[in-house]
């Protein structure tokens, strides 16, 4: 009984004709791309190039903890100042870190080099390397200086993935899920997908 | 269609939706607050040396050294949606080598629910007050704030800087640099 009942879904699909099959299938592709493009839309809006992170370590709790979801932002005129949380890349880290700054110099800038920023700005996108910051996590016991790339002190503007703005805690629990059970992941991938293209509205 | 999988299916959707629209609620609730307070700052005996600070290089850096008093009454802005404050003091000042250097010499987490009434005195700093050259010696100008990064339960991460700060000027010459 419990098995004719669970072909009952099967029917669905047997009953499509091909142009209906063909439907479904353009409406996976529809959610795939608006959600690709709502993605790119925010890198555009939060000049971040990832805007939405999962945390994935312990490092600052218990501010955040693992499998909470933070909005980044990285507006260039925005200065870099002591307290905030940054999301950094480190050179031969993939995972980027979700630290707070504790330590900021910013160089004077004399005449001629404002003369010369000027000139440069006007023919290029300067790269700002006056600011120089280093990090430490609210629940590690030393600054970053362990973490960064070999004979590296400081962190600069380049370095800077995203700003911490807003937070929502729990959310992204799946993504750590998921990263830790890889099976895990292609399990709800597929389900996810078979469901989309049997299911009729 | 009233399967067991459909009816658990509406509830854990319904449950989300009334879970998001409360966070959201929350957020919303807590959006405007200022967090400001004012704060008390004092500090006592400050000296400066000039020694290397082998963790970034083998050049002598000015050290500071001080001690703080600290009163302050954060009481007024913990409400639902803040569950914990990030208190941090930052000695601000001015040198040569940089226009802006902002130091943390101390830090401290108040989850809500701890004592939010601050009354320290003769504290010593958590971090090192080193400065990127030589800039502590004789500097007219040393400012001290405390500022906090509210963390809510869900919603935006202000940073706000208590009303009140103190201002301090290094000596003139390099204290021993026998501990």
């Amino acid at each position: 009984m419990g098995f004719i009942d669970n072909l009952d879904f099967l029917d669905d699909v047997r009953r499509m004709n091909k142009r209906q099959l063909y439907y479904q299938v353009l409406n996976f592709g529809m959610i795939v791309s608006s959600a690709l493009m709502i993605w790119k839309g925010l890198m555009v809006v939060t000049g971040s190039e990832s805007p939405i992170v999962v945390v994935l370590s312990g490092s600052m709790e218990p501010a955040f903890f693992r499998g909470d979801l933070l909005f980044l932002t990285n507006y260039k005129e925005e200065p870099i100042r002591v307290g905030e949380i940054v999301v950094f890349k480190v050179e031969g880290r993939e995972i980027p870190i979700v630290h707070r700054v504790l330590k900021v110099h910013e160089k004077s800038v004399c005449f001629a080099f404002i003369l010369l920023f000027i000139l440069g700005s006007l023919l290029l996108l300067r790269e700002d390397g006056s600011v120089k910051f280093l990090t430490k996590g609210d629940n590690n016991q030393v600054d970053d200086r362990g973490l960064y790339a070999a004979g590296q002190h400081w962190l600069q503007k380049k370095d800077v993935v995203g700003r911490a703005r807003g937070y929502v805690p729990y959310v992204g629990t799946v993504t750590i899920l998921m990263n830790d059970y890889p099976k895990f992941k292609y399990l709800i991938l597929a389900s996810l997908g078979i469901f989309v293209l049997i299911h009729r509205e | 269609m009233n399967t067991f999988l459909s009816r658990a299916n509406t509830i854990f959707a319904f449950t989300l939706s009334v879970m998001a629209v409360l966070t959201f609620g929350c957020f919303a609730s807590t959006f405007l607050n200022d967090n400001l307070a004012h704060v008390n700052i004092k500090t006592a005996k400050p000296i400066v040396k000039n020694m290397p600070d082998y963790s970034v290089s083998r050049e002598k850096n000015d050290l500071g050294f001080i001690t703080f008093d600290l009163r302050a009454d954060l009481n007024p802005i913990f409400n639902w949606n803040v569950k914990q404050l990030f208190l941090y003091l930052t000695a601000e000042y001015v040198t040569g080598k940089n226009v802006i250097n902002q130091v943390v010499l101390w830090d401290q987490i108040i989850k809500r629910g701890d004592n939010s009434i601050l009354d320290y005195h003769g504290m010593n700093p958590k971090y090192y007050f080193w400065d990127d050259g030589n800039g502590l010696r004789a500097n007219k100008n040393v400012t001290l704030t405390l500022s906090w990064n509210v963390i809510p339960n869900a919603g935006t991460l202000p940073k706000v800087m208590g009303s009140g700060s103190h201002s301090f000027a290094f000596p003139e010459s390099y204290a021993s640099n026998h501990f």
